[in-house]
């Protein structure tokens, strides 16, 4: 059995306010190297948050997240952004593409936080790129792309590095069903590579074509389809990443 | 496996903001440009017109010495014995001595038609031919009295009373009513920065006064040029010399004390205009912190997605102080820039030497990345301190 690369044992959140919100209560789960997991549920189960504390942007209220192996409830601020900056890659609903820096550019800031020389950051940025599909487009503003180019640019800077783990918040939530087709596909086949992809969904067609489903509820897991093979033909069919008309 | 960020990225980072939003970027730099610019130009224009005053200094030297009568016990005018001069001449350390002696009741008009009370204050002095030399004095057209025009009516106008009387050469004949005669004007002085009453004078030679004039032959200024390293001791003995009888009614003065003291009393202006300065820069690092704290709310989503890039607390801080020193920077340049070129152009069109202090240079610089350091610091740290999942959640 491959590793796990992130653990979450008894992981609870609770928001401070009035009323206090519970927004994980005691979630255990474990991802492993490889895999290719939905985190699905309804607004408000507690998707983001979960993913906001395995990508350690937020610390449990309790419980235990390691990440690659480490324990991550005794960092500093220092040592939690290294881990991001290292074995963390991120893409999110709203692409946050930074305008003013071209699509090379932006792709390469997946690097910067790795003090990696310019030029290589530039030579990594444009394999991954390529890897994408978008080897054409290195000099475009990303203002100038479709909502599907854009989210293409930000999986690639998520995977420029080659993390551990890329966690994916909603990465079709923007877009409109073809381009979501096709980033979804995009994903598999990044996984089929041999990367580990978490990905946050509302979208139920888009957890039906993956295998392992993990279906939060109330801050709850109340659903783990680990082992079981869910295969939905429409996304197998879709996944020609690489290929225009979105 | 530590979160690290490179100066030289850091640089690229904080420059982000002021490349993608440049007409901001030059707004909120213009505050401090200003005030830069105003204080490199005050100290600039003030080091120039130092440097000339200066360099007129030690192009009139400072071994000028002038006599007048003071004041008799009295309280009445007292007078130079008409042998002043000649006694003032034995004194070793003397190299020149000459004299001029106001006329009195003689005015100067353009022509015999205009009213006596319109002189325009120009008053008619009698002067030694050998002046010009002692003064160091030179003309703007014309000659000077010689021993022959002297004597006949031909006068010389300063600067000024030129200037009043409407004549701009003397390439052609000229006449002025002079006293009650025509007089042929014959030179134009240059203005004399040693002795500036003779700007407001027509000198007349000594034998033409006495002759067309009644003057009595009085001197009223005697000037004269020392041996610049006794000028202390001739000025000591001078009074004494002019006067034997009466040493106290006689004022001696050393004009380019006069000059000296300007150069001091630039000072005081220059201060006051630096504060102005001061208070523009203050304003100009209010319009930066305002920026930068509009900037770190607007680029929120940013700042997340920095911080899930890896970015540490202390990253984004130093992004956005070092974007406020940026804009704080570029706008200290600008106005050094500006106020080097407004000291040039001044200096320039008023023919002096351009000088621009270094130290106007670099404190004009510091003071501006000092406002934008202090301008930027709290706003670097609300960036700072705002956390990862509180920055993404605002779009």
């Amino acid at each position: 059995m491959s590793r796990p690369v992130l653990e979450l044992q008894e992981v609870a959140k609770r928001y401070m306010g009035d009323p206090p919100v519970e927004a994980l209560r005691g979630v255990s789960l474990t991802i492993r190297e490889g895999e290719l997991v939905a985190i699905v549920g309804q607004s408000g189960s507690g998707k983001t948050t979960l993913v906001h504390v395995m990508g350690t942007l937020e610390r449990p209220t309790r419980g235990v997240v390691r990440v690659a192996g480490q324990d991550v409830s005794e960092m500093s601020d220092r040592e939690l952004s290294g881990l991001r900056a290292w074995r963390l890659g991120f893409v999110f609903q709203q692409f946050f593409l930074l305008d003013g820096l071209s699509v090379l550019e932006n792709v390469a800031n997946g690097l910067l936080y790795r003090a990696v020389g310019q030029a290589e950051r530039r030579s990594l940025a444009v394999r991954a790129l390529e890897r994408v599909g978008l080897g054409r487009r290195l000099g475009h503003q990303p203002n100038k792309l479709s909502g599907g180019e854009r989210q293409r640019v930000a999986i690639a800077r998520a995977v420029v590095g080659e993390p551990a783990v890329i966690l994916a918040d909603e990465p079709t939530g923007n877009l409109d069903s073809a381009s979501g087709t096709s980033i979804v596909g995009l994903l598999r086949d990044l996984n089929d590579e041999g990367r580990t992809i978490v990905i946050i969904t509302h979208n139920h067609e888009i957890a039906d074509s993956i295998q392992r489903n993990v279906e939060l509820r109330d801050g709850l897991i109340v659903r783990d389809t680990a082992g079981a093979a869910v295969v939905s033909p429409p996304f197998r069919q879709g996944a020609q990443w690489g290929v225009g008309g979105e | 496996m530590n979160s690290r960020l490179t100066f030289p990225d850091l640089f690229r980072v904080g420059s982000l903001g002021l490349r993608s939003r440049r007409l901001r970027a030059l707004l909120s730099a213009l505050g401090v440009s200003i005030g830069i610019a105003a204080i490199v130009g005050v100290l600039g224009i003030s080091a120039s017109s130092q440097a000339r005053l200066l360099a007129q200094l030690d192009a009139l030297g400072t071994n000028l010495l002038t006599v007048a009568p003071g004041q008799a016990l009295g309280g009445s005018q007292a007078y130079l014995p008409q042998a002043a001069p000649g006694m003032i001449r034995r004194v070793g350390p003397v190299l020149t001595v000459s004299g001029t002696g106001l006329v009195p009741n003689a005015q100067v008009f353009r022509t015999d038609k205009i009213p006596r009370v319109e002189s325009g204050g120009i008053s008619v002095r009698a002067a030694d031919v050998n002046l010009l030399q002692t003064l160091g004095a030179t003309l703007q057209h014309g000659t000077f009295l010689n021993p022959a025009t002297a004597q006949y009516p031909a006068v010389v106008l300063g600067a000024s009373a030129a200037q009043y009387l409407g004549i701009s050469d003397a390439e052609y004949p000229i006449q002025v009513y002079l006293g009650g005669q025509w007089f042929t004007v014959i030179g134009i002085l240059q203005p004399v920065a040693l002795a500036p009453t003779l700007d407001r004078s027509a000198l007349v030679g000594y034998p033409a006064a006495q002759r067309y004039l009644h003057f009595d032959g009085e001197y009223t200024t005697v000037y004269l040029r020392t041996d610049p390293n006794q000028v202390a001791d001739v000025q000591a003995v001078l009074a004494r010399t002019a006067n034997p009888n009466h040493p106290e009614e006689v004022a001696v003065s050393r004009p380019s004390d006069v000059l000296a003291a300007r150069v001091a009393a630039q000072g005081a202006y220059t201060s006051l205009f630096i504060g102005l300065g001061a208070v523009a820069l203050l304003v100009g690092g209010v319009a930066i912190a305002n920026t930068m704290l509009t900037a770190v709310l607007e680029r929120r989503s940013e700042i997340g997605l920095r911080r899930a890039l890896g970015a540490t607390e202390t990253h984004v801080g130093l992004q956005f102080l070092t974007e406020s020193l940026l804009l704080s920077g570029m706008g200290g340049l600008a106005g050094v820039l500006l106020g080097s070129l407004a000291t040039t152009v001044y200096a320039l069109s008023n023919h002096w030497i351009v000088v621009v202090p270094l130290l106007a240079v670099w404190s004009g610089m510091a003071s501006a990345l000092l406002v934008g350091g202090v301008a930027g610091l709290y706003p670097a740290m609300r960036a700072a301190r705002l956390t990862p999942t509180e920055a993404l959640r605002t779009v």
